[in-house]
């Protein structure tokens, strides 16, 4: 079933009002059992296997098992996101393990500066330059149809 | 009526969405509107950290122009779109989005997206289009700049997450955009969203069509799961006008895992074969000048190289192989005679390979580990998926809009002369849409998305400064939209006792089997996997009846909790989509696009006729369906 929560490693994000994979899932799929304080997924046929819940769950407390439909069994695909890079361990079915590390981002989390250093040409709302632009476009015009 | 608090929004501009045009639109918004004094609030489903179609990351950026150093021309990417969409596109708006995506890409870079660059720092090139990124958090960083955008502006209270957005607020009778109303997903609220302009992003529609994988591997789409063709069914409904909704798009892609071939093809320089070594592009070149002067164009449009493959696989030739193994010795060969050399290279080919998909498709990764595909070792099987809505890329699906002023052709601009010219704005007055929600604009991938949503928050932004009245809504009519949208779960709350089975009962339907019947009709009817993406006049009309059955019962969902409520909501967008995909399809008196679909009754390319757009109209009062057809006025390039 696509992801799921090993149990023993949930600890419900410790009672918040969500987990941090309730925040994070594209597809609203992750719920906590406040009872049990354990996450689950609640429709793995819904799942598009995005690891966002995998790479953002504090405990390391979720896995994807592949698509059992058409996945033979035994692999595993496990990443460590760090703040500059992702480490990825690859699995095979036969036992064999690669090791992947590409990186991420290159300005500090939280950092990105939006207008990155570019001044605006103008500020008329009916000309087609937006902000940032010229500059932005690496040319001192921005371009229109010869007509 | 369920307990729902009902929550008013008052706001000059209304961003709905969260993906790359959504944050391209609130980076753009945030600028235009501090400096005018105007407010903003963005609506998204999900969290915008990870939301719509970039959520997993990409290992490419699809469009980049390189034009400041003359590397190509924006005039190159007319023609090249041109040729793709078998002739049918809006150029003035290709020509707008190629114009400001570079300047997107350069802030991207500015933001932190590591793009691959060559040792004289230039961006390497995956295509002539196509740029190389190690883009893992490619989302998370241009959602962060959104925020930053904002937050830095000033702006507080504007991001409203995981709440879902069922239905435009419209005046009907001055053809005009209020705003939106929808409901948390967390809690009992109702949301009405008041705004003099608003931008519909929110994605593409997939699981319209029965997918391959009916099992757990349902959810593993090509594009994903929770683009419900929301944004189309937010336009139709308002009563924009749709264009293109016939040309959806059919990805040939590593089979089940769906991931990407774009870098095996042009980076890896990959062939692909068929069981008998052939390789069709070759083969069934023949066939190319029926489908003239496209078919003899180049580069060859994606639906043509579609069409010959699955020639072969309908002549019984398949399966058909990416030839990895072929593509990765033809690039280590040069460097045979140095060992040392040849393995550092190899080291770096399977590195590339693997980051391809664990950038974007990890469920690849997890389906070449699970049988054991070395790439370098081992051919992998391609196929083409089923039919997805997702005018960004080589579809074309999506609403009808104004292009900028100084490039749009006089013949376009007359429609927009009585609402007023804003770019992006669509034929309803206040309603603006960009990414996959604006159609004939193809070619436009994550980074074109991104302008366009740019493109459209300037255009709303004027809009507005012209046009700053304040919406006038009843409470009777919020009150009536929010008995509709919350009657699933009165339904339930009604019948649910009457059975055993809480998603079995003769009072209701439940989303899930709501949405296998669409499918079945669509795939079966209209040209889906099942039927080798081939149809008639005949199966159309059938599948049109269906439909309506299915559009009568879409007043019988129920849902037992938010989530199930949304869903029903989701899959009665999907019904909209699919409805106007097939009158489409059936309007259309020939075959243009034969990869992505086949008129069997009506099988060749009717040029003299039908190089036109078509373009169809609901209106919201008489609930008819107008088509027509739209000239295709070429810009002098």
């Amino acid at each position: 079933m696509p992801s799921y929560v090993i149990l023993e490693k949930c600890d419900g994000c410790k009672g918040q009002d969500k987990t941090a994979c309730m925040y994070i899932c594209p597809n609203d799929l992750m719920v906590l059992d406040k009872e049990k304080m354990k996450a689950w997924n609640r429709a793995p046929e819904m799942c598009w296997e995005c690891y966002n819940c995998v790479k953002i769950c504090p405990q390391q407390a979720i896995d994807v098992r592949a698509y059992a439909d058409f996945v033979p069994m035994g692999a595993s695909v496990v990443p460590l996101r760090g703040s500059e890079d992702i480490m990825w361990t690859v699995k095979f079915r036969n036992g064999q393990v690669k090791r992947f590390k590409f990186p991420i981002r290159t300005t500090p989390e939280g950092q990105a500066n939006p207008l990155g250093g570019y001044e605006t040409g103008t500020d008329d709302i009916k000309s087609p330059i937006l902000c940032t632009e010229p500059a932005s476009t690496g040319q001192s015009t921005l371009p229109t149809l010869k007509k | 009526m369920a307990n729902f608090e009902t929550v008013v929004v008052d706001t000059d501009l209304l961003i709905i969405g969260g993906g790359m045009s959504a944050c391209g639109a609130t980076f753009e918004a945030a600028y235009w509107a501090k400096k005018n004094n105007l407010k903003v609030v963005v609506v998204d489903k999900a969290a915008m950290d990870r939301s719509g179609a970039v959520a997993m990351g990409l290992s490419a950026i699809n469009q980049y122009i390189n034009y400041a150093k003359g590397v190509n021309t924006l005039e190159d990417y007319v023609r090249y779109v041109r040729q793709d969409l078998m002739g049918i596109s809006r150029e003035d708006l290709v020509y707008d989005i190629a114009r400001h995506v570079d300047s997107t890409v350069h802030l991207f870079e500015k933001w932190g997206l590591p793009i691959w660059k060559d040792e004289q720092g230039n961006y390497v090139n995956e295509g002539r289009w196509q740029i190389m990124i190690n883009g893992e958090s490619y989302k998370v960083i241009v959602a962060e700049a959104a925020k930053n955008a904002m937050n830095q502006a000033g702006f507080t209270d504007w991001l409203y997450e995981r709440v879902f957005i069922v239905e435009p607020l419209m005046d009907f009778d001055n053809n005009k955009c209020l705003g939106a109303v929808g409901f948390s997903v967390r809690e009992n609220k109702f949301y009405v969203f008041k705004a003099k302009a608003t931008i519909a992003m929110m994605g593409g529609a997939v699981h319209v069509f029965r997918p391959r994988s009916v099992g757990e591997g349902l959810g593993r789409a090509w594009y994903p799961p929770w683009n419900a063709g929301s944004t189309a069914y937010f336009t139709i409904r308002a009563g924009a006008e749709m264009t293109c909704q016939e040309v959806r798009f059919i990805p040939v892609r590593f089979k089940d895992g769906y991931g990407p071939v774009g870098a095996w093809f042009l980076l890896f320089k990959s062939r692909a074969t068929n069981s008998l070594g052939e390789e069709y592009m070759v083969t069934r070149k023949d066939e190319l000048p029926k489908w003239a002067p496209y078919g003899e164009g180049k580069p060859m449009p994606a639906n043509l190289r579609n069409w010959l493959g699955m020639e072969d696989v309908m002549a019984g030739k398949g399966p058909i192989f990416m030839r990895t193994e072929e593509a990765i010795a033809n690039l280590a060969a040069k460097y045979k005679d140095d060992p040392k050399a040849f393995k550092k290279k190899m080291k770096e080919l399977e590195a590339e390979a693997w980051e391809d998909f664990l950038d974007m498709t990890i469920s690849q990764s997890l389906l070449w580990a699970g049988m054991n595909i070395q790439p370098e070792e081992k051919s992998s099987e391609i196929a083409a998926a089923e039919p997805y809505f997702i005018g960004s890329h080589s579809g074309a699906s999506g609403a009808w809009v104004c292009g900028p002023e100084d490039v749009m052709p006089a013949e376009y601009r007359a429609q927009w002369e009585p609402i007023g010219v804003y770019n992006h704005m669509t034929t309803v007055k206040g309603l603006f849409t960009a990414g996959d929600g604006a159609g004939a604009s193809s070619h436009k991938f994550s980074s074109g998305s991104h302008a366009e949503g740019r493109i459209a928050a300037k255009g709303a932004i004027a809009y507005i400064l012209d046009n700053n009245t304040a919406p006038q809504v009843s409470d009777a009519v919020i009150e009536s939209m929010k008995k509709t949208i919350l009657a699933p779960l009165d339904r339930f709350e009604e019948f649910a006792k009457l059975s055993s089975d809480p998603d079995i009962n003769p009072n209701f339907i439940k989303p899930k089997m709501f949405m296998f019947r669409l499918q079945k009709i669509m795939d079966e009817y209209c040209g889906g996997v099942s039927a080798q993406f081939t149809t008639n006049k005949a199966l159309l009309e059938r599948g049109l009846e269906l439909l309506q059955m299915l559009k009568e019962d879409a007043e019988k969902l129920a849902a037992s909790d938010l989530h199930e409520l949304m869903r029903a909501w989701e899959n009665t967008h999907r019904m909209w989509i699919a409805e106007s995909h097939l009158r489409h399809v059936l309007f259309r008196q020939e075959s243009r696009w034969p990869g992505y679909y086949f008129r069997a009754d009506l099988p060749d390319m009717d040029e003299a006729n039908w190089r036109v757009f078509v373009n169809s109209v609901w209106n919201p009062k008489t609930g008819e369906w107008t088509m027509k057809k739209v000239p295709v006025v070429n810009l002098p390039v």
